[in-house]
């Protein structure tokens, strides 16, 4: 199996040939990932590209991207896979005249009639692919477990079958938003990833790329009044993808630079909570009647 | 290079975090890949793999750069960097047309300290970090006299180096500066971005002198001990009544995403005993996959009733910070009790349920119980003995069959008497009482503490003096 990156250089710049500006740590983690064939971790605050990541390293590699989306309730039949038991009845009672049953119990229970479900899917398949496990802190604890083996081992147990063991092992990522402590086994098993705001020079850099046409000078002015924001201590500090919608609102109303009244006007595509607008008028100074 | 590691990772679970050997071992393949001239990569390689809770990162940083400070070939000490920094000084010289002669033949050591500032400020405006960095090397050499072998602190030498600066100062002067180079004035929002700005390179040159102090303090007196007197506590193990007030800024900070945690597991923990009656119609529904025999049964969620809970807090010097927190705690998971009522005392007791009504900025309530909840009656010593003996009379009749009571104290009474009978009838009324000390087990009843007079009568004392122990005494409650 050769690897896929050479260098961390080369992840860095592969990522920013996708529009993603990652930081040091993000490509030297992604990099050792693929070195080390271990799953990444990805937890951060929420709107900070955790699952841009793992879109766009499936981009750069020109990779699937399988995505299990987690949630409360979220089981074995959905995550790794499920017989088709239908087609199961269906093929027994075709056969009703035919007297092997031991040929038919065989039968019943070969690849055919399982339905591979993200996590099975991503072993198996022959080609390179991308796993998201996202927002995997909303699973409860013991659903976790499901995760270990394929996590660790890159396979999957099946007591009918026998064992699915990964043709290639793919990439993967799960992203957590903190609500809740997930289990040390999981942890181990991952190279752990914290991804938080960014820096000023970079969210400059990322609203250079991402808003087309704008100015140096405006994305200039759009990071440094974000970090301000983000200073203050808010219910809810404005996001990655919410500063670049505010530097796409900024760019749609023309404006060329950013004043206290400009700043008044647009404040709630920046902010959501009504107390979190009010705080942050204030702080900078921006008269809100 | 395996020795250096292994002392790495030591350290590391010495200052608390929690290591495993795989996770160590993974560590040791991880470098492997990593060129180890790449000092960041190194140390992410290192992270990724030995840290997996962001709140940790900072211990691992400090142990990261006590040990792995000296290597790498742009941390070498002052020698070194010298030519570059010269070289630096004077195109500098000549592009403010300043050249007097000096510049071109002192070199870094025969500057002035005034003109130390005024390179200062040229970094400071410019964002220059290469300059930063050599002039918060100089600034440690020239001004912060540092001694080998003597065993003074690192804080010791920061702040001496930052007294001869007068940052403060600095950023009067840079504000004035960005003010006449629009020529005139700034419009507030400008000023306050202007303000951020510099704050935020200031704040890093003070880094840069911080890491130069550390680098050389290792250098003189090894990794190892160093480690040691550095070693901070993880923002869960920092107790309330000791914590600084960079800590206590931490603490605050972790305190959101515990009360978010604790929340959700509570609310699982209350969906998830599963011990609620057969849900038929769900049970019918679900044998149809089974061809209509009830093969797997389904049971309705079980609804326990949620507690009420009265909160009763002693909000005097000593053990302010522990109620502060515990407050702050209780009422962000408030959805999880039907009621939560609150009472702060010194001598006096008071009710400031109210305070955080209507309000959504914890801090702002905390702020208002501070300032406005009327807790003196004589002296404004603590005197637990008066306190109970009026909430009994005021709102003892409140506490029901339902209510949770918890005392948050040292119990620390000052010879007053206890009316500890307070307590025992409030237990006889209420569902349960419990008490939460913020002081370690072994002080208790010493001098004028008289929480086992208390103790006796409540369902448990807790000793709870970090935010760990606070955490699981709140999932008990529930």
């Amino acid at each position: 199996m050769t690897p896929r990156f050479s260098s961390v250089q080369q992840v860095r710049e592969g990522l920013r040939d996708v529009n993603y500006l990652a930081d040091d740590g993000i490509a030297g983690v992604a990099f050792l990932a693929d070195r080390l064939a271990k799953p990444i971790l990805v937890e951060g605050p929420a709107g900070t590209g955790k699952t841009q990541l793992a879109k766009s390293i499936a981009d750069m590699t020109g990779s699937r991207l399988i995505r299990l989306q987690c949630y409360e309730g979220l089981d074995e039949s959905k995550a790794l896979y499920e017989w088709n038991y239908k087609k199961q009845l269906l093929r027994i009672q075709a056969d009703k005249n035919s007297d092997g049953w031991s040929e038919i119990h065989d039968d019943i229970f070969s690849r055919e009639f399982l339905l591979t479900r993200p996590l099975l899917e991503a072993i198996s398949a022959p080609d390179p692919v991308v796993l998201l496990i996202d927002e995997v802190d909303r699973v409860e604890v013991e659903t976790e477990a499901l995760l270990l083996e394929i996590l660790s081992e890159y396979q999957v147990s099946i007591p009918e079958l026998g064992t699915i063991t990964a043709t290639q092992i793919p990439m993967v990522f799960l992203t957590s938003n903190n609500t809740r402590e997930l289990s040390e086994a999981l942890k181990r098993r991952c190279l752990y990833l914290h991804v938080d705001y960014p820096s000023m020079e970079r969210e400059k850099e990322i609203v250079l790329t991402k808003v087309e046409g704008i100015t140096e000078n405006l994305a200039d002015q759009v990071a440094r009044i974000v970090r301000s924001i983000r200073q203050l201590d808010l219910k809810k500090s404005p996001s990655v993808s919410e500063t670049l919608d505010w530097a796409r609102t900024i760019m749609l109303l023309n404006i060329e630079t950013i004043d206290a009244q400009v700043a008044k006007d647009t404040l709630h595509v920046l902010l959501k909570y009504q107390t979190d607008i009010a705080k942050a008028a204030k702080e900078l100074s921006v008269d809100l009647v | 290079m395996l020795d250096l590691l292994a002392g790495f990772v030591t350290e590391l679970r010495n200052a608390g975090l929690p290591v495993s050997l795989t996770e160590n071992l993974d560590a040791m393949e991880a470098v492997q890949h990593i060129p180890i001239e790449d000092r960041d990569a190194f140390k992410y390689a290192l992270g990724a793999t030995l840290v997996k809770n962001s709140a940790h990162w900072r211990s691992f940083e400090t142990v990261f750069e006590v040990y792995f400070s000296m290597r790498g070939p742009e941390y070498k000490l002052v020698e070194g960097s010298e030519d570059e920094l010269e070289q630096m000084w004077r195109e500098m010289q000549e592009q403010m047309k300043q050249g007097d002669g000096r510049g071109s033949s002192g070199g870094m050591d025969a500057l002035t300290p005034e003109e130390i500032a005024q390179m200062l400020m040229q970094a400071l405006m410019n964002g220059d970090q290469a300059l930063m960095r050599a002039l918060a090397k100089q600034a440690v050499q020239r001004f912060a006299g540092m001694e080998p072998g003597r065993p003074v602190g690192g804080t010791y030498y920061l702040y001496r180096t930052l007294r001869n600066l007068d940052l403060e100062g600095m950023l009067q002067k840079l504000m004035d500066a960005s003010r006449q180079e629009v020529g005139g004035e700034l419009t507030a929002l400008e000023e306050r971005l202007e303000k951020d700005e510099y704050e935020s390179r200031i704040e890093q040159f003070k880094k840069e002198i911080e890491a130069e102090i550390r680098r050389r303090l290792v250098a003189d007196r090894g990794a190892e001990a160093m480690a040691k007197t550095l070693r901070k506590p993880l923002p869960e193990d920092v107790e309330f009544m000791h914590a600084s007030r960079d800590e206590m800024q931490a603490l605050k900070k972790s305190l959101y995403p515990l009360t978010r945690k604790l929340a959700a597991r509570l609310a699982r923990k209350r969906r998830h005993g599963r011990k609620g009656p057969l849900d038929f119609r769900n049970t019918v529904r679900h044998s149809l996959s089974y061809g209509g025999t009830p093969a797997e049964p389904k049971f309705k969620y079980p609804r326990p009733a949620k507690p009420e809970l009265m909160v009763v807090a002693d909000i005097s010097g000593s053990v302010a910070a522990f109620a502060r927190f515990t407050l702050m705690l209780v009422y962000a998971i408030q959805n999880q009790f039907s009621k939560v009522r609150s009472f702060v005392f010194i001598d006096g007791i008071d009710e400031v349920t109210d305070f955080f009504k209507g309000t959504e900025d914890i801090s702002e309530a905390i702020h208002r119980v501070n300032t406005e909840a009327d807790v003196v009656w004589v002296d404004g010593h603590s005197d637990y003995g008066h306190a109970f003996e009026v909430f009994w009379e005021k709102y003892g009749k409140d506490v029901g069959p339902k209510t949770t009571v918890l005392f948050l104290g040292d119990a620390r009474n000052n010879y007053h008497a206890s009316q500890a009978w307070v307590i025992k009838e409030i237990r006889q009324k209420a569902r349960q009482v419990y008490w939460l000390n913020p002081e370690p087990r072994s002080y208790w009843n010493t001098g004028d503490s008289i929480v086992g007079e208390y103790g006796a009568h409540t369902d448990g004392t807790f000793e709870c003096r970090n935010l760990r122990q606070l955490e699981s005494f709140v999932e008990k409650l529930v």
